[in-house]
């Protein structure tokens, strides 16, 4: 007796306490793949930087830089897009030889006819990358 | 900066070898070692029960109900550590509402309430139900409603309805025996089947988890045995005690043979994993698990045990060893969970290092919240030993 | 000949009960089918998703690392990636390095000199989006799951933080989160591939180590680098069947 009670008592609970959507496409809550959907995404896609700056994206894309993402250097844009007009939010322009370094500094992992390698150490020590390299046209000086 | 984080950065500055980067953080702690100390604790207590009841051992007769007691105020506790170790534990009723059958916890929720509903709460009550409603009719006051309560209105003592309970008892610890054996057999399997894991992917685990948890309820029965009589000052009943002593005797030989299969058939086949596994049990696991677990938690208590089986009468001599030996076989087997748990999370599935544990002292993973855990079981105890006196039963 | 009308009629009567009674079984046991293969199969219909990461063209630059801890809010200390880049450097004496200084993403110096290194190379890693996945199989409650494109998601609201499913991950790619306090791990970023978009770490790679794409479809890029290139999935052995996909993978990479 006290068993089917009870039995009875958790089937009712089972019936109120799974979410809706349970088992509509698998054992989950379906509602969750809408849902996963729902982030809106911080890195909009060079596309988008086209728009207003077609005149950097032409440089690069006939560049040795033409692999890289807008982004891949200036960080996600979607504030800065959607940033109104009285309060631009610009994105950084990393100019330090750390920053190149992350791809450029020699190492053995990198393969020469892959990547273009200098030592951080020894190449023209203490001045900017950009003294002599346009980012978006590495073989100009920079205007 | 959140101690969380303080305590991830301090873990980083000591990790040795190369881990992944999500591998810092150890995320069984403490309260997962208790788990299946725990429930351990329960199953191997009422397989010492139901040694008595179905195999009619009738020597042990004296532990039946102590052990039936101890069983259940361990098992109500039991998943306690787990719920607080949830870092969402207000969503612990998923697992029931929901339970994914692919999983190996999945099934925790019902075989532990099929276990405590079920068993050990009807094995009890069937038990006591003869002195319950004896009880309600000699007491007065509140204790009077309080026996009437738990009479669940059977209050008929004819001799075929007391013939009856007995029946329906026997059969349930019939029942019980496989459940016990299931539900730790089950918290093994838990560690058991991660593949990913190789220091707990091992088929003998399931085995080696029930065993243990025999020998450790063994030996919390007779420890409690001990004191329940010396708290009382009656004088202990020799002959019982030697009993347990030698079923403990027993399990922690079968104990020690599985783990020993298991040791050796890893070293045997040494397979990808065992350079890191071997490092890890020479360096990080060498006190908790050469010492604690298999020197004084297993080979003294064997030893000590099997030489006491040659021993007449020195009666004082042997309480005494047999004190020592119960507080050293469950330390063993908390240790036993300890390098199970902490130890599989020690080493990088990359297998090319290792992180570090420390254990705090506060905090919702700490020694305090342990320490509560285990305390918590024993107040239980000691209030069913009030409200259910096994020394108090009427004759029939 | 009356009586061996009557024993084929037997002889058909009982066959006949075998096969129903076999069809009765299979027919109980087919719900269980998901139990035995732990995951459903392929997808037929629709897009299954999976990853080809080029290592001779990674250059290690943790951009990847570093663009998906912005667009998944993964914190930003060193223990808590959804991507991570390692670096695994081989010496002339046979002794394996690896490291992984923050995930990559902070770049990485050399540690031992030209000299004395046999072979050095960066492989990152990510969820492999399993398609026997064991961490949506230890799941108690169905709070992490594969969806129907492959993904091995979470659902966060639903989460218990058993840690189970990090403890299933052969390949270390789940964490506990410290602001939500549920597990997270990569989507192959579903909030952008389901806008057409790519994921955060195929978009800012700069030398298109990483394709994204889809297995099903026989003209994705995916499909194409893994028709052109000898590729290996990390822990084969332990068959979870991942989908991503490394060339030139190394025995040496666990």
């Amino acid at each position: 007796m006290l068993f089917v009670l009870f039995i009875g008592l958790f089937l009712t609970l089972k019936y109120f306490l799974t979410p809706k959507s349970f088992g509509e496409f698998g054992h989950y809550r379906g509602l969750a793949l809408e849902e996963g959907k729902l982030k809106v995404p911080e890195y909009t896609g060079q596309k988008a930087c086209a728009e207003c700056h077609d005149d950097m994206m032409v440089l690069k894309m006939a560049n040795e830089h033409a692999s890289l993402s807008c982004e891949t250097c200036h960080g996600a844009g979607r504030i800065h897009i959607s940033s109104v007009d009285s309060v631009v939010v610009s994105p950084p322009k990393p100019n330090t030889r750390e920053f190149c370094g992350i791809c450029h500094a020699k190492n053995a992992a990198r393969k020469a006819d892959n990547i273009k390698q200098i030592d951080l150490k020894e190449h023209n020590k203490g001045e900017l990358c950009t003294k002599c390299h346009n980012p978006h046209s590495p073989w100009q000086e920079t205007k | 900066m959140e101690p969380q984080m303080q305590h991830l950065y301090e873990m980083l500055s000591k990790v040795d070898g190369y881990i992944y980067p999500n591998e810092i953080e150890l995320n069984w702690s403490i309260l997962i070692v208790l788990y299946p100390f725990i429930t351990g604790l329960v199953a191997g207590a009422f397989i010492l029960a139901s040694l008595e009841r179905v195999f009619k051992v009738k020597v042990l007769k004296p532990t039946y109900t102590i052990a039936l007691l101890t069983a259940l105020s361990f098992m109500m506790v039991a998943t306690l550590p787990l719920i607080s170790h949830l870092a969402q534990p207000q969503r612990f009723y998923e697992i029931m509402i929901t339970p994914h059958l692919t999983s190996a916890m999945a099934i925790f929720g019902f075989v532990y309430l099929w276990y405590l509903m079920v068993v050990l709460l009807l094995e009890i009550w069937l038990d006591y139900r003869r002195d319950i409603v004896l009880w309600s009719q000699e007491k007065t006051g509140v204790m009077k409603r309080v026996y009437k309560i738990l009479t669940l209105g059977v209050t008929d003592l004819s001799e075929s309805t007391v013939k009856w309970d007995d029946k329906l008892g026997y059969f349930i610890t019939i029942i019980g025996i496989p459940s016990a054996f299931l539900l730790h057999g089950y918290v093994g399997f838990i560690f058991g089947s991660v593949k990913a894991n190789p220091w707990w992917s091992t088929v003998l685990m399931p085995v080696i988890f029930l065993f243990s948890a025999m020998v450790s309820g063994i030996a919390l029965v007779m420890i409690v045995f001990m004191v329940v009589n010396y708290i009382r000052k009656q004088v202990i009943d020799m002959a019982c005690l030697n009993e347990i002593a030698k079923y403990l005797l027993i399990a922690l030989i079968l104990d020690f043979a599985l783990e020993g299969l298991d040791q050796v058939h890893r070293i045997y086949e040494a397979e990808e994993s065992f350079n890191i596994l071997d490092i890890l049990v020479k360096g990080k696991l060498t006190y908790t698990l050469f010492l604690f677990q298999w020197f004084l938690g297993m080979i003294v208590p064997m030893v000590t045990l099997a030489t006491l089986q040659f021993v007449k009468n020195r009666n004082k001599l042997k309480k005494r060893l047999y004190m020592m030996t119960g507080i050293l076989v469950l330390c063993g087997i908390f240790f036993m969970r300890w390098n199970v748990v902490v130890g599989g999370q020690l080493f990088s599935k990359s297998f090319y290092g290792f992180t570090t544990f420390k254990l705090h002292l506060i905090g919702s993973e700490g020694i305090m919240m342990a320490a509560l855990w285990l305390i918590l079981p024993c107040t239980i105890l000691a209030f069913l030993f009030w409200l259910l006196p096994p020394w108090k039963r009427h004759e029939v | 000949m009356a009586r061996d009308e009557v024993k084929s009629r037997r002889d058909f009567l009982s066959k006949a009960a075998m096969v129903a009674g076999g069809l009765f079984i299979s027919a109980g046991a087919s719900p269980f089918a998901s139990l035995l293969y732990a995951t459903e199969r392929k997808s037929k219909t629709g897009p299954w998703y999976g990853m080809g990461i080029d290592l001779e063209k990674c250059i290690g630059c943790g951009r990847c690392a570093d663009a998906c801890k912005t667009e998944n809010n993964v914190p930003r200390e060193p223990f808590f990636f959804r991507t991570w880049v390692e670096q695994y450097t081989i010496l002339n004496d046979g002794t394996v390095h690896v490291e992984s200084p923050n995930g990559g993403i902070d770049g990485f110096s050399q540690k031992f000199p030209d000299e004395e290194i046999f072979k050095s190379f960066f492989v990152p890693k990510m969820c492999n989006h399993c398609a026997k996945s064991p961490c949506t199989q230890v799941c108690p409650v169905g709070a992490t799951f594969t969806s129907p494109e492959g993904l091995s998601l979470v659902d966060p609201t639903y989460c218990l933080g058993c840690r189970y499913c990090v403890q299933a991950c052969p390949y270390g790619c789940r964490y506990i989160h410290p602001v939500t306090h549920v597990v997270d791990k990569c989507t192959m970023c579903y909030h952008r591939i389901t806008k057409g978009l790519l994921p955060a770490c195929v978009e800012v790679c700069p030398k298109h180590a990483k394709i994204f794409g889809d297995l099903n479809d026989p003209k994705s890029e995916l499909v194409k680098f893994m028709k052109d290139h000898s590729w290996q999935v990390l822990k084969p052995h332990m068959n979870t069947e991942p989908k991503v996909f490394y060339n030139q993978l190394r025995a040496e990479v666990r």
